[in-house]
């Protein structure tokens, strides 16, 4: 049944122009910054834009920055909301019941086919935009450049990318910490794949349920910002969604991080659980 | 076959289904008939373990829905509702992941078998187009043929001829046919009445959620012990048969009677000339009639 739905995903033209659309938008600022060298200045805007003018090996951080508060999440939210009710929706999904495929095994087969879509999706963007990166920064240091070293203020050794803190990543340690923050966006976005999945057990509409996760979200987003919401802030879903960017400061700043992976790890707990409940006692009358 | 036990489904305060006792034997083409709306789709959906039943058990080849389900589905092929499939793949690519998508279907044979089901429903010479440029009929048959992959002993149809052209029907009621005769029994639900009448060999009739009659065609259509004779000479008749002559109509006598040949011997020798005589049966139709109310898509209006 794993098998089937990943066939599913990938025959879907949908998710190559989601991903072909995400990996887009890091491409399109790529062209703008380095045609202007216009970077934000540091501490503003997109997290890591400014040092990549420096060095385009830091470009897949500033991608995913980019893609990470809005587009990733919302095409985590389309897939997940569409696995049951868009499979309710058309109809399959009787048929897949009756095939027979157990109930648990359905989602357990939809959550591996959301997980490979956000890796797939994380991957593509990190890869193409170490290429775009490479391309339209190249991937020597500041001086290389011919731009005055306006950020990474530490001492730059060729053939070295910045760290945050300005001191130099080696090429295996920023290939270590790219895919740390990798990891910790799939498990981030797992946090959303779970809410959408729940709520597309709950709807017939794939609309509704991506919607609704993405309301969860943008809640979230707000109250993280409210100071009044204070006291809630370390539970809510997104409060360590830029942690990540921790893990690109020497030496690694952890706690955040943990934090990230414990909170997300009890929203999908949580969610998959009340999914799992919720599909497996249903009444299937679509 | 199949047997449920007082089953129950209520949705919210609305009862779909109501303390049915479902008896389909083993080889038999059972066809249940009823308004839209009387509950038969629910009750097909209980069948398969779609829809859980409020109470009462269901009994399906000597196993417990919805608890056994994942035991007997393999051996069943359903259709329920309109058949569905995914939009943008071929009708053999769709064939192909539903077939993988459950147990009990060997990847080798699996080629073989979609040709042959594509085959028996009509659709042996399908292309790759992509099952969204498909007629309502031609995805009716497609849904058929996934219901046919794994030579099902049990076949579970709901509205099995929706969308087919006249030519269809026939097709898919001689496919059924044989089918049952190669050993599958065959429930089907619907809501014409011609349909059932030319398929089935076991008949429930349901209306507003209850199942108010279950029996088989012939004895439904048995005579009724009545004669229908047509004669020119009718006034004669019916002074000859004073007495034992329930209704005229013009030309058209209804006897109380046994035997149509031994009332023919009698009308001809006393010289009443006869253009047609036969035993009385009911249609289906009005065995129907007799036993249901207004369709429950009626609304009538309170108190009447």
């Amino acid at each position: 049944m794993i098998g089937v739905e990943l066939y599913k995903l990938l025959r879907r033209p949908r998710t190559w122009v989601t991903v072909a659309l995400l990996c887009a938008l890091p491409v399109a600022v790529a062209i703008f910054v380095s045609a202007s060298h216009l970077a934000p200045p540091p501490g503003e805007g997109t997290a890591f834009l400014s040092a990549v003018l420096q060095d385009g090996s830091l470009y897949p951080a500033a991608a995913l920055a980019l893609v990470l508060p809005v587009f990733l999440p919302v095409a985590v939210a389309v897939v997940g909301g569409d696995s049951i009710a868009g499979e309710a929706t058309t109809g399959t999904l009787r048929y897949l019941l009756v095939r027979p495929v157990g109930r648990t095994r359905l989602l357990i087969a939809k959550l591996t086919a959301i997980i490979a879509f956000v890796l797939l999706a994380v991957i593509a963007v990190t890869v193409t935009s170490y290429l775009t990166g490479i391309a339209a920064f190249g991937s020597a240091p500041a001086a290389a450049v011919g731009q005055p070293s306006a950020v990474g203020t530490g001492s730059l050794t060729s053939g070295s990318a910045t760290s945050l803190s300005g001191a130099p990543l080696t090429a295996a340690q920023l290939l270590e910490r790219i895919g740390g923050a990798v990891a910790f966006i799939t498990v981030s976005m797992l946090g959303v794949a779970a809410i959408a999945l729940f709520l597309s057990t709950v709807t017939d509409s794939a609309l509704g349920s991506a919607f609704g996760a993405l309301a969860v979200l943008i809640a979230s987003e707000v109250l993280v910002t409210l100071k009044a919401a204070a006291s809630i802030r370390p539970y809510l879903p997104t409060r360590y969604w830029l942690a990540w960017i921790d893990f690109f400061r020497q030496p690694i700043f952890w706690r955040d991080i943990q934090r990230g992976f414990s909170i997300q790890a009890v929203y999908v707990a949580v969610f998959l659980a009340a999914a799992w409940a919720n599909f497996s006692t249903k009444d299937v009358t679509t | 076959m199949i047997r449920t036990r007082s089953l129950t489904k209520r949705f919210g305060h609305i009862l779909a289904v109501d303390s049915v006792d479902l008896a389909v034997p083993e080889g038999s083409r059972y066809g249940i008939l009823g308004p839209n709306g009387s509950g038969k789709t629910t009750l097909v959906r209980m069948l398969l373990g779609l829809v859980y039943a409020t109470s009462g058990e269901i009994e399906v080849m000597g196993r417990q829905i919805p608890a056994h389900a994942a035991d007997v589905l393999p051996d069943i092929g359903a259709l329920v509702e309109e058949p569905a499939a995914y939009p943008h793949l071929s009708g053999r690519a769709n064939l192909a992941l539903f077939d993988a998508a459950g147990p009990g279907a060997p990847r080798r044979s699996r080629r073989g078998r979609i040709d042959e089901a594509l085959e028996r429903v009509g659709l042996g010479g399908i292309d790759r187009r992509p099952v969204k440029a498909y007629s309502l009929g031609m995805r009716q048959r497609l849904g058929l043929a996934a219901a046919l992959l794994r030579s099902p002993r049990l076949l579970i149809l709901d509205e099995p001829t929706n969308g087919l052209d006249p030519r269809g029907i026939r097709d898919v009621r001689d496919l059924l046919i044989e089918l049952n005769q190669a050993g599958a029994t065959v429930f089907l639900s619907s809501h014409l009445l011609a349909e059932v009448e030319q398929l089935c060999t076991h008949v429930g009739i349901f209306d507003s959620g209850r199942l108010v009659l279950q029996d088989e065609l012939v004895a439904l259509r048995a005579p009724t012990g009545q004669i229908v004779v047509d004669s020119p000479d009718a006034d004669r008749a019916a002074a000859l048969l004073d007495g034992r002559v329930e209704m005229r109509e013009g030309a058209r006598l209804v006897v109380r009677h046994d035997d149509a040949a031994t009332l023919n011997a009698e009308l001809v020798r006393a010289g009443v000339r006869v253009t047609e005589i036969g035993s009385h049966r009911r249609s289906l139709e009005q065995v129907v009639l007799d036993v249901t109310s207004a369709g429950s898509d009626q609304v009538g209006k309170a108190g009447t």
